[in-house]
């Protein structure tokens, strides 16, 4: 475990968030949670084909920057996806929908697990290709600051990313230009099967980066929402205010393997044992429960979720398969696919 | 009608759109203070303002990925990849990004953009600044592709690029920047999809792109001329979309195609126009479909290699001549 979450664990819980705001990273965490496990579950029956990539404790860093988004602010995401796009109101049976290939997706089955968008939530895409969504993410960003709209561009992306060339376009671009662009690592020590550390040359693999685009490092706790949340507001308020960009790396773990195809074997034996002690829910639940939230509440909170979870998945067992007339369809603003007259 | 060159046809085309929309921005690296190093954008930047013509690092992926990001957020972007062997450091973005993000989400992102880039051989400037890339973009459904050969079409195709509301890579040719054309004055505006017969003739139709379509005229001057072999010329001018009723018309008038093409042989433009007219109006046809292209080699730099690399007035009569007759 690192140094910065062992710290952050015995740190006293901010206390400029409100109440209303706590309740909900709490219930947003659930619903990602939930929703992700339930992902897992259908893959397990076979409902969900290809591959996906689980958020699995990693949930409060989107639930974070869900809450203190504004609603017109965009996200953008890698193919670890679904709690980004979750996080900013896309509805469940969507994102279910769209993994098991129904009518009622997202995108009606034509991206999958790894492309989940929702524009009219403010979720810009999920990108499959490492790197590639920071600079779209400046260049939204762009727009924003050419506008004068004081929306911001959130983009998240793992540890490995930060190796890539695309990362140092975007962040050097971003910085160059002062836009109005938030990058958080989710720093969640393996790049795919690798451990990040034995890739990078430094420790920090985005946060030690920061200063040759003229950036502050920041580190935080990516399992306390609460953390998270102060950091968030803090870097889209400098955004908003014509401040730039801020580059965030928030240490997490992931609690399964990189995707559906990996049973993460390499991770040290104990290790995962010991981040399932700082399971982001759960030190989330504990705190609500010190600062005198009423357990009824976070159980009814917990039933309210699994209730939504459920209603989804039914909802999207039930939607009909795309037609195949889809498949030549929406290439092109005009609707269609033709290339020839 | 103004004469003007290519190049500074480029210029009038964008300044054209930027007058007319405040969302149309510019950026590219050297455009804006330099004017472009081929000055195809001098003015521009003393005209808008350097908030809409903006000069970028040598990041490629950066430029094409923050066009993108501003076009699905409201902007009209014209971003310049200074020579399109370039596309190569930004191709997950062309490829995997801007052509697929609207099938990806079912329709949900439209990106109005276009890409300029200065494409093709001629300058003697060797294997990594000189290649023709239509075909690679081809291959990759959800980008439009256009290639103009004069300065009207430079001005009219750019604003209909700009206009649409789809992805466009604009390709134009270096060793044209040059040239110079009558250009229409005023608002101008052409259509994206539409082929153009410069010549009408009996015997054989060559179909050509960009620079090739000029080699193409002069070719059709020869033939008639001096071998009493009359030809048609086609200018493709767009890829994708492609006029495909215009040529399969012209073909079956003469009975016979030659496609003139800059790109290294397999899989070249031409191949997909050969398979189309041998599927569509094969007992038109008077004789074998005929392709003339540069080699599949790497470009070579020398005067004479690259000269004799990309075909040639000289080389399309002769071939003509040898196939038609």
């Amino acid at each position: 475990m690192d140094t910065s979450a062992k710290r952050n664990k015995s740190s006293p819980p901010a206390p400029d968030i409100g109440r209303e705001t706590r309740l909900e990273l709490y219930r947003l965490q659930l619903e990602l949670r939930y929703c992700e496990k339930r992902a897992y579950d259908l893959f397990l029956q076979n409902l969900i084909k290809g591959t996906s990539h689980l958020s699995l404790g990693q949930e409060a860093i989107a639930a974070a920057f869900g809450v203190a988004m504004r609603p017109d602010d965009w996200t953008f995401c890698t193919y670890r996806g679904h709690a980004h796009t979750l996080a900013r109101g896309a509805s469940m049976e969507g994102v279910l929908g769209e993994l098991m290939g129904r009518q009622c997706g997202l995108l009606g089955g034509k991206g999958g697990s790894m492309h989940l968008t929702d524009v009219k939530k403010g979720a810009m895409g999920s990108y499959a290709i490492i790197g590639a969504h920071l600079p779209v993410a400046a260049g939204a960003a762009w727009s924003a600051q050419y506008r004068g709209t004081e929306q911001v561009a959130v983009c998240f992306f793992g540890d490995g990313t930060a190796n890539i060339g695309a990362f140092h376009e975007a962040l050097n671009f971003a910085a160059v230009w002062k836009l109005p662009v938030v990058y958080v690592c989710e720093n969640n020590l393996y790049m795919e099967y690798t451990p990040i550390s034995a890739v990078t040359a430094v420790e920090h693999p985005a946060a030690d980066r920061a200063a040759a685009y003229g950036l502050p490092s920041i580190i935080v706790d990516g399992n306390d929402a609460d953390e998270v949340y102060k950091v968030a507001r803090e870097a889209l308020n400098k955004a908003r205010a014509g401040g730039g960009p801020s580059l965030i790396e928030a240490k997490t773990y992931r609690h399964s393997g990189h995707s559906r195809a990996d049973p993460a074997k390499y991770r040290p034996e104990g290790e995962l044992e010991k981040w399932l002690q700082r399971d982001p829910i759960v030190l989330y639940r504990e705190r609500l429960l010190k600062l005198g939230f009423n357990e009824p509440t976070l159980i009814d909170m917990e039933a309210e979720a699994m209730r939504q979870v459920d209603a989804a998945t039914a909802t999207a067992k039930a939607s009909p398969l795309p037609s195949v007339d889809d498949i030549e369809k929406n290439v092109w603003a005009d609707g269609g696919s033709a290339w020839r007259n | 009608m103004a004469e003007l060159t290519y190049r500074d046809a480029v210029a009038a085309g964008i300044a054209q759109e930027m007058t007319r929309d405040e969302n149309v921005v510019f950026l590219g690296e050297d455009v804006a203070a330099a004017g472009g190093v081929f000055k195809a954008t001098v003015g521009l930047l003393d005209k808008f303002g350097p908030r809409r013509v903006r000069d970028c690092p040598i990041s490629e992926q950066a430029i094409l990925g923050a066009a993108m990001g501003a076009a699905m957020t409201g902007l009209k972007p014209i971003a310049e990849i200074m020579f399109s062997d370039f596309l190569a450091v930004c191709w997950d973005i062309v490829a995997n990004e801007i052509a697929k993000i609207r099938y990806m989400t079912n329709g949900q992102i439209t990106l109005p953009l276009v890409i300029r880039t200065a494409n093709g051989a001629g300058s003697r400037f060797g294997a990594q600044h000189s290649q023709s890339v239509e075909n690679w973009a081809m291959a990759i459904p959800g980008i439009k592709i256009v290639a103009p050969a004069f300065p009207a079409d430079v001005k009219g195709l750019l604003a209909a690029a700009v206009r649409d509301p789809d992805p466009v890579l604009f390709f134009e040719q270096k060793s044209l920047y040059s040239m110079k054309g009558e250009v229409p004055d005023g608002e101008y505006v052409d259509e994206l999809g539409k082929a153009k017969v410069l010549r009408a003739g009996r015997d054989c139709t060559i179909v050509a792109l960009a620079a090739m379509v000029h080699r193409a005229l002069g070719a059709a001057d020869i033939l008639e001329k001096e071998h009493g072999i009359s030809c048609t010329v086609v200018d493709v001018r767009s890829l994708v979309p492609l006029d495909t009723q215009t040529i399969l018309r012209e073909v079956v008038k003469t009975g016979r195609l030659v496609t003139v093409e800059e790109n290294p042989r397999l899989c070249g433009w031409g191949a997909e126009i050969a398979s189309i007219v041998a599927d569509e109006c094969f007992w038109d046809l008077d004789g074998p479909i005929v392709r003339i292209t540069t080699p599949h080699v790497p470009l070579p730099s020398a005067d004479l290699l690259e000269d004799n690399a990309i075909p040639s007035v000289e080389r399309v009569v002769r071939e003509i001549r040898e196939k038609i007759d």
